[in-house]
């Protein structure tokens, strides 16, 4: 039973079920087997990206094995050891979701991809290119411009037992299948009692872009949010991209994966052997002492430019990628909150009703206790994305402002 | 004897049915196992859309129209006692009846095996007993206890049977036409040889998902037959006031489509034979059935504002399902007039021993409203790579 070895830095912790977690610094550092079952046939690994397990001893001890260096000056670099296990491959981030994607089509033939433009043209972010050519028309199919149907199509499918990943060529443009993804969606499962389990991928590119105008910057991680039944992520590397493309696609449960139309170009050293990112887990980017930074997407790479500055100015800040929008990873949040005491949320969407409001409600609801500030909410401005660059920029949040509001919170 | 049956004979309009084709006036064995064949002609000929329609002319047997007649019995048993129960306050919220479509639903089962797929809309109690869900699951489910098919987490309008490839059970107009064209892509993706059958009705028919799914279907090439249940009434809007074009089964354009009189169980199996073998090797096939409900749109309409009374009891004298087949049965002397009435009896007391035994039935466990939400009860636990193992408890 091979298991890959993952490095140093990323924290390998057999996170079991088991009481007593013994949690031995130097067996870490050393033994990367893990002790979980692995499926027969499949060697893959796991990327815990935060060891802490229970925290109630050796924090010394964790922080000595999370060796993640320079997080700050790199971008998406979550597994910086990886460069020092095999050469690996480099990827950009729209390769590395069309290379997760073709492995699970080849590994399971329930597999299969619809949306617009995905088949003959490639996709228009050149997600699926090449695999229409590859898997045939029956596979990766080409739809009209109709997602209500088509959505709804691929949860008919999905309640069969296929497993279709249906594109939306902008997140913006699923609003149109709004009842689909959530009456039938998201709660066939319950009010079946049971019955019908809808294994279906939804994802697509959203966020605000360049300049493309009010209706194609939206952020619709908000509006889904309150359904029922469904699972959300938000990739940000190319790493977790395609780490969580292929755990969406295992995954029995609906999932919807965020894409950012301004991170398909980031290049990332990927290792060669497979690998699944946990979908209910939080990234941590950057562990610190002062300050706890919860952010998601494309405000991340925000959020490590500001953390240049602090570092320049003192602070010590946690930056962590929570990537699993539902259900929050309030395991690893809350460790953190209890380490750091402050909480600054920095997020793309809205101030009403966005995941930062939500993510505020759930710590303050759950931490309060730890908390020596109040959370501190960095999101965009309630108001359409204007198309003129300049206003544009003031709609999102800026890493100046970050860090300013790291100042403030750390007074 | 057969002649005084013949002579019982109500109104002109039924001549047709009281003249068999080739009539088997022999010994009479038990009606429920013969299966001699007995020709019969439909109530009026069928019309086609860019097809040939099929002919008139069905094959049945005596057992057939026994299990005809006694299916569409309990299914009219099994609606009006729901009423009684919606009015006693045992069965809350929506609750939209079948009773005056029975035909439909039986007709379509005659068709088809398991392995062809349904889904209708929320009209959809009568459907899932013919697709073989016990009276027990669908009064437990009515009145939310845990023996329902749904676990009581349902309703009216969630009943799902996956193991004959009922697929519900949907609230939202239309809805499940998109859903319907899915299943039928994943029927020609695994190569299943069969199709799907998605049902909805007249109002359902002018939602822009259905002409979507159509397309994509027809582009396709995938087995599904839409079937546009027409009883003339969306809600509380005549059919006339709703759609510019009320030929339901022309709206489909590219796609063939076929008229049938869903009050004739025969006429409905007919069709569907006809458009299972027409998908499988054609692509989509619209079928019209014009029906009647007696009931309103659901309990809290009832159903006479914007509809005469006399128009409703005009159809149960003149085109009720269950007086078809008992005319037919009596008329080729299968049966006899007491033994039918034996039947409703006994189905009237199968009935009510489902009523008591589902208000016997405990409500869901308190835990039971968070189950089901995720598979594998996620939510609070999260599971690593493989999904197999809980990794961690997040809150």
């Amino acid at each position: 039973m091979a298991t890959g070895f993952h490095g140093v830095g990323a924290a390998v912790a057999a996170l079991s079920s088991s009481p007593s977690n013994s949690f031995d610094s130097k067996k870490l550092l050393c033994s990367p087997r893990r002790s979980f079952p692995v499926r027969k046939g499949a060697s893959f690994v796991v990327d815990r990206s935060d060891g802490s397990v229970n925290l109630d001893n050796n924090p010394k001890a964790r922080r000595a094995q999370q060796l993640i260096v320079n997080a700050v000056a790199n971008k998406a670099d979550s597994s910086p050891a990886s460069s020092s296990s095999k050469p690996g491959h480099e990827l950009l981030l729209f390769e590395a979701l069309r290379e997760g994607l073709e492995e699970e089509m080849d590994r399971d033939p329930r597999v299969c991809v619809m949306g617009e433009d995905v088949g003959h043209y490639g996709g228009s972010y050149k997600v699926t290119r090449g695999l229409a050519e590859k898997f045939g028309d029956l596979r990766v199919l080409d739809t009209p411009i109709a997602e209500n149907s088509f959505t709804g199509m691929g949860i008919g499918a999905a309640m069969t037992g296929l497993r279709p990943v249906v594109e939306g060529m902008n997140m913006g443009f699923l609003l149109l299948a709004f009842n689909q993804i959530s009456n039938n969606c998201g709660m066939l499962h319950y009010t079946s009692g049971g019955q019908f389990t809808i294994p279906i991928v939804i994802r697509g590119p959203g966020g605000v872009g360049r300049q493309l105008g009010a209706e194609h910057s939206q952020r619709l991680e908000s509006y889904f949010q309150s359904i029922p039944g469904i699972q959300m992520v938000a990739c940000s590397t190319p790493y977790n991209a395609k780490g969580l493309m292929k755990a969406a696609i295992r995954s029995e449960n609906p999932v919807i994966l965020f894409e950012h139309v301004l991170l398909y170009n980031l290049k990332e050293r990927l290792p060669d052997e497979d690998y699944i990112c946990n979908l209910e887990e939080a990234e941590m980017v950057r562990p610190g002492e002062h300050v706890t930074i919860l952010t998601y997407s494309r405000m991340r790479y925000h959020v490590m430019q500001a953390a240049k500055t602090l570092v320049n100015k003192g602070y010590d800040p946690e930056v962590i990628d929570i990537r699993s929008l539902k259900p929050f990873d309030l395991h690893t949040i809350g460790n953190s909150v209890k380490k750091t005491h402050r909480v600054l949320i920095v997020e793309e969407c809205m101030r009403t009703g966005g995941i930062g409001a939500s993510l505020t409600a759930a710590i303050t609801e759950n931490f309060h206790d730890y908390l020596d500030a109040p959370i501190m909410c960095l999101s965009s401005q309630d108001v359409p994305t204007p198309y003129a660059g300049t206003l544009e920029e003031w709609t999102v949040v800026q890493p100046a402002q970050i860090v300013t509001a790291v100042e403030q919170l750390c007074k | 004897m057969a002649l005084s049956h013949l002579a019982s004979s109500s109104p002109s309009r039924s001549a047709n049915l009281l003249k068999p084709l080739s009539s088997a006036i022999s010994l009479r064995r038990p009606i429920s196992t013969d299966t001699t064949p007995i020709t019969v002609e439909t109530s009026v000929p069928f019309t086609a859309h860019q097809c040939e329609a099929p002919s008139r002319t069905v094959q049945t047997n005596a057992k057939e129209l026994a299990t005809f007649f006694r299916d569409m019995v309990v299914m009219r048993r099994m609606e009006i006692a729901a009423d009684s129960l919606y009015k006693a306050k045992l069965i809350r919220g929506f609750c939209h009846l079948y009773d005056g479509q029975e035909a439909v639903a039986v007709g379509m089962e005659a068709a088809l095996t398991k392995k062809d797929c349904i889904i209708t809309s929320y009209r959809d109690h009568c459907t899932f007993v013919a697709r073989g869900g016990t009276l027990l699951e669908v009064f437990a489910e009515l009145m939310g206890r845990q023996a329902g098919c749904s676990k009581g987490k349902g309703g009216s309008m969630h009943f799902y049977k996956k193991d004959s490839n009922f697929y519900g059970g949907h609230g939202i107009v239309g809805a499940q036409v998109p859903l319907g064209c899915g299943l039928a892509f994943a029927q020609k993706y695994c190569k299943d040889e069969a199709v799907t059958f998605a049902l909805y009705g007249d109002g359902a028919a002018n939602q822009g998902q259905l002409f979507e799914a159509l397309n994509i279907s027809a582009l396709w090439d995938l087995p599904a037959i839409l079937v546009c249940e027409n009883n003339h009434y969306g809600m509380g809007t005549a059919e006339w006031r709703a759609a510019k074009s009320p030929a339901y089964y022309k709206r489909g354009d590219y796609a063939p489509g076929l008229k049938v009189d869903g009050m004739d169980a025969l006429a409905v199996k007919q069709a569907c034979a006809f458009a299972k073998e027409h998908a499988l090797k054609n692509g989509p096939i619209i079928l019209e059935m014009d029906t009647y409900r007696y009931h309103g749109h659901s309990m809290s309409d009832p159903g006479s504002t914007y509809r005469t009374r006399d128009e409703i009891t005009g159809v149960r004298q003149e085109r009720d399902p269950i007086e078809r087949i008992r005319k037919l049965i009596l008329s080729h002397d299968l049966s006899t007039d007491k033994e039918l009435k034996d039947i409703e009896k006994e189905v009237r007391k199968e009935v009510d021993d489902a009523i008591a035994q589902a208000k016997e039935n405990p409500v869901p466990e308190p835990s039971e409203l968070f189950s089901d939400v995720y598979a594998k009860g996620l939510g609070v636990e999260s599971f690593g790579a493989d999904r197999k193992e809980v990794r961690a408890t997040l809150a």
